[in-house]
């Protein structure tokens, strides 16, 4: 124990206007560790690593590194001292190459002059060393994102890092590309002299990486153990405050027909790229049919076909038999389809209209809300208080502008938009990301709320753990394409990463679970 | 048309595109460094003005020219102080950079002619025939026969294709232009980026103004300019943000011009008889060079904007 700790950082305070995002936060880093960071969004975590990465100044605390005093005053100064970040949202440059990306910012060996042969030398021998296969060569925007997370560890690496951090690495990959990258940090850490901090808000990945974790909760550090010392419960418990339930209870579904059906859609993405590649599915009455994949692989593009904010290249669209291929949003509200777009600031709510105009902008040019033209405040307040009520919105009224409510409320009141209509189909995207656990679970309830009401609901969500407990069946999305339909009890989460990563169903071999998963259509046709 | 009018049009052409060239290629570094610049405009005035008042009264061209570049740098670190460092709107700023400059120029301008008695006339710069070069048939008397600040210009574009793709500076400003965060977590000093660059930027639309005013005549007149820092501005986006295609831009521009020129000039006389038009009207061909610039657009399709254009960067927001 007696040895200097690689970092210590003592009493960090870091205000923004009207948050307090740090409150004398202390962390330890020792050589050789992998140091996890865990707390949910809004803890945090970012906001102390950017201190330590000298992109924020704090306005209480002290770091010392190796047992010094330091200040660092710039991103310069930390990764002059070894430090080393690979941010939640990528700082790559996409029409620069992958070199280009890499040397940005450094002097070059020959003066002014770019030497990009020395450098991609220098990447391919890093590359090689650590396992980060890439393309010295190739534009950064054309890659993958798991890809473009190797080019982020290489430049800290260049650079000559010592001390990493890794800003919630894991939310952007594959099962398999989490355990690549998990090689990658050990391999990182093993000789003892470097030390990693590992950002996490999911406690699978902490207990499976780390040695020890601090916990942050509401800008303070709650506790720091060692990771073999704790399990999940205890964990978890600490990050929310509370005792938190790892599973619903959810009764058995029960089909109806067919609300939804899609039939080989393509659909291009916003620079005219198909996104969605001829897939095909079906949702039923009463049920939900999880769509998992990794981000990006056509999930906006297939909602916004089906919410009519899109229109199709090809194939069809049905709701209830009805072509709706190429119907815009407006002629689709008489289909009752609710849609929780996965960007609630921008698409969700218009955050500078008060709550009871979020609540009736569907139906405020009917009564009761409006009359000849004229909106009818009386009956849209009550509306709106009612809807406060219902769906336990944490809000000062029903007056108060969207943008002043925390994310969690904020998503309430899409919610409770979207589903006080008791839509026939609900289309929900990334319904829960970034809301703490208690926002989330109220997600999840709501969903099985409508379900057994009996809503057909898509539920697409690159969590895993959230498409295990609600969908009744999975589907799995990689480049626009459904590479097979499954039930939750008759696959594993590694077996959806590899369909994630592309592995159709029927190529997995030898897994008798996913051989035969019936689709209810031929279930019933049989039965 | 005879040979030498041929000539005579190729000539100008590179003569008119001269300052646009000098403004365009000059904001391109501010443009790739992500800072938007429609303020070329006054800067040309502003230098055009200086330029001519510095030779007037020192009887030195160059010493205009110096002096233009300086002034256009002084505007530039106005305009670069309230966007940069205040966070104020690019264009707003521009905007009121522009009208500001048409104001100052024109009021100082007719407080000197009414100081000055007698011909207010400039030294212009000579021309400078490249020995040799110059005899070649055709392209000598294009390409080789031209004022200094001709082929300077022209060698400006090679330079920033040099410094855009070759140096770590030209990587430092591509990055700030497209994701100014990424370059500040390695540690490029964004602000000084973007500073140098509008300082840069704001000498060379001057020292194009310049050309305008002591290059190939010799007076200023008010609103002398008449939309060319637009034009430039133009050029930038038609070539797609780099030197070869700015340059061809600016190129096109310049012929649409002595193209214009002629037309007043009446080489389509026969033309228009022939057609049974009596007179035409001099503004018609005067608006060529803007007609051009509209159609130019229409056929660069959808353009790609360096992706922070226009964005101001604050470290901690974020
Ligand atoms: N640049 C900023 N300006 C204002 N508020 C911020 C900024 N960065 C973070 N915050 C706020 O600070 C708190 C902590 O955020 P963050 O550090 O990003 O959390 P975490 O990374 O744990 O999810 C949040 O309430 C967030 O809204
Ligand atoms: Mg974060």
């Amino acid at each position: 124990m007696g040895e200097t700790p690689f970092l210590r950082m003592e009493g960090i305070t870091k205000t923004f206007p009207g948050v307090v995002a740090n409150d004398r936060v202390n962390l330890e880093v020792r050589h050789g560790e992998i140091h996890a960071l865990l707390g949910e969004n809004g803890a945090g975590k970012s906001t102390l690593m950017n201190v330590l990465y000298g992109l924020y100044q704090p306005n209480r605390g002290r770091i010392l590194l190796e047992g010094r005093p330091v200040t660092i005053h710039s991103p310069e100064e930390a990764i002059r001292r070894g430090i080393g970040m690979v941010h939640q949202h990528f700082m790559l440059v996409p029409p620069l190459s992958v070199t280009e990306n890499v040397i940005l910012g450094l002097p070059g060996a020959r003066g002014i002059l770019l030497d990009r042969d020395q450098a991609r030398q220098r990447i391919q021998e890093i590359s090689h060393s650590y396992g980060l296969e890439v393309d010295p060569d190739a534009p950064v925007g054309a890659l993958s994102v798991g890809v473009q997370q190797r080019v982020e560890i290489i430049k800290a690496l260049y650079r000559g890092a010592r001390l990493l951090i890794l800003d919630e690495p894991t939310a952007v990959l594959t099962p398999q590309e989490i355990q690549g990258l998990f090689a990658v940090m050990r391999r990182l850490v093993a000789d003892g002299h470097n030390a990693i901090v590992f950002i996490s808000h999911k406690l699978d990945e902490v207990m499976a990486i780390s040695d020890r974790v601090t916990v942050l909760r509401n800008g303070r550090d709650v506790a720091t153990l060692e990771t073999r010392e704790t399990n999940k419960a205890e964990l978890a418990r600490l990050m929310v405050g509370r005792e938190v339930l790892f599973r619903i209870e959810k009764p058995p579904a029960q089909p109806g027909p067919v609300v939804l059906e899609i039939q080989d859609l393509v659909v291009r993405d916003d620079r005219g790229v198909p996104a969605v590649r001829g897939l095909s599915l079906q949702v039923r009455q009463g049920e939900i049919l999880g769509l998992a994949g990794v981000d990006g692989n056509g999930q906006r593009e297939l909602a916004e076909a089906i919410a009519g904010l899109r229109i199709p290249e090809a194939g069809s669209i049905r709701i209830h038999g009805q072509d709706v291929t190429r119907l815009d949003a407006g002629d689709l509200l008489r289909f009752n389809l609710a849609y929780i777009p996965e960007d609630r600031q921008r698409e969700g709510l218009v955050l500078d209209f008060t709550l009871s105009e979020n609540f009736v902008a569907k139906r405020f040019r009917h009564p009761p809300f409006s009359a000849r033209g004229f909106l009818r405040r009386p009956a849209i307040l009550a509306f709106a208080r009612r809807l406060i009520r219902r769906f336990d919105v944490r809000a000062p009224g029903p007056e108060v502008e969207a943008r002043k409510l925390s994310g969690g409320n904020q998503q309430k009141v899409v919610l409770a938009r979207e589903l006080s209509q008791e839509p026939d189909l609900i289309i929900s995207a990334q319904a829960t990301r970034g809301l703490d656990v208690g926002a989330a679970e109220f997600v999840e309830q709501q969903m099985l709320a409508q379900r057994a009401r009996g809503a057909a609901v898509l539920y697409i969500s690159s969590e895993l753990e959230e498409i295990f407990n609600l969908s009744d069946r999975i589907a799995v999305i990689h480049r626009g394409e459904i590479m097979g339909v499954v039930r939750p009890d008759q696959v594993t989460p590694e077996e959806l990463g590899l369909m994630m990563a592309g592995i159709r169903r029927d190529d997995l071999s030898g897994s008798a679970a996913l051989a035969q998963v019936p689709d209810p259509t031929q279930e019933e046709a049989s039965s | 048309m005879d040979m030498d009018a041929v000539v005579g049009l190729l000539h100008a052409t590179i003569r008119l595109a001269t300052p646009l060239l000098f403004a365009a290629i000059g904001g391109l570094y501010n443009e790739r460094a992500g800072v938007i610049n429609i303020a070329l405009e006054g800067k040309m005035l502003l230098g055009a003005l200086v330029a001519f008042m510095v030779a007037f009264s020192s009887g030195s061209p160059w010493l205009g020219v110096v002096a233009a570049a300086a002034s256009g740098m002084l505007v530039a670190l106005l305009f670069a102080y309230v966007t940069i460092t205040l966070g104020a709107d690019q264009i707003v700023a521009a905007v009121a950079i522009n009208l500001m400059m048409l104001g100052f120029t024109g009021v100082v301008f007719r407080l000197m002619k009414a100081a000055i008695s007698g011909s207010l006339s400039a030294p212009t710069f000579p021309e400078w025939a490249i020995p040799g070069l110059d005899r070649i048939p055709l392209l000598g008397p294009v390409l080789f026969r031209h004022l200094p600040l001709v082929y300077l210009a022209f060698l400006l574009v090679p330079l920033a294709h040099f410094v855009f793709y070759r140096t770590t500076w030209g990587l430092s400003i591509r990055a700030v232009g497209e994701h100014p965060r990424a370059a500040d977590t390695l540690g490029v000093k964004v602000r000084a980026v973007r500073y140098l660059t509008v300082l840069w930027g704001g000498a060379m639309a001057a020292v194009g103004g310049a050309v305008l005013s002591i290059g190939h005549n010799s007076t200023f007149i008010e609103n002398m300019t008449a939309g060319r820092g637009f034009i430039a501005f133009s050029a930038i986006v038609f070539g797609k943000w780099t030197p070869l295609g700015t340059m061809l831009a600016s190129l096109l521009f310049g012929f649409a011009d002595a193209l214009q020129l002629r037309i007043q000039a009446g080489i389509l006389e026969p033309l228009f008889r022939s057609l049974g038009i009596q007179e035409v009207a001099y503004q018609i061909p005067v608006m060529l060079p803007y007609v051009v610039t509209l159609v130019a657009l229409f056929f660069i399709g959808k353009s790609h904007w360096p992706a922070a254009a226009a964005i101001h960067y604050d470290r901690e927001e974020g």
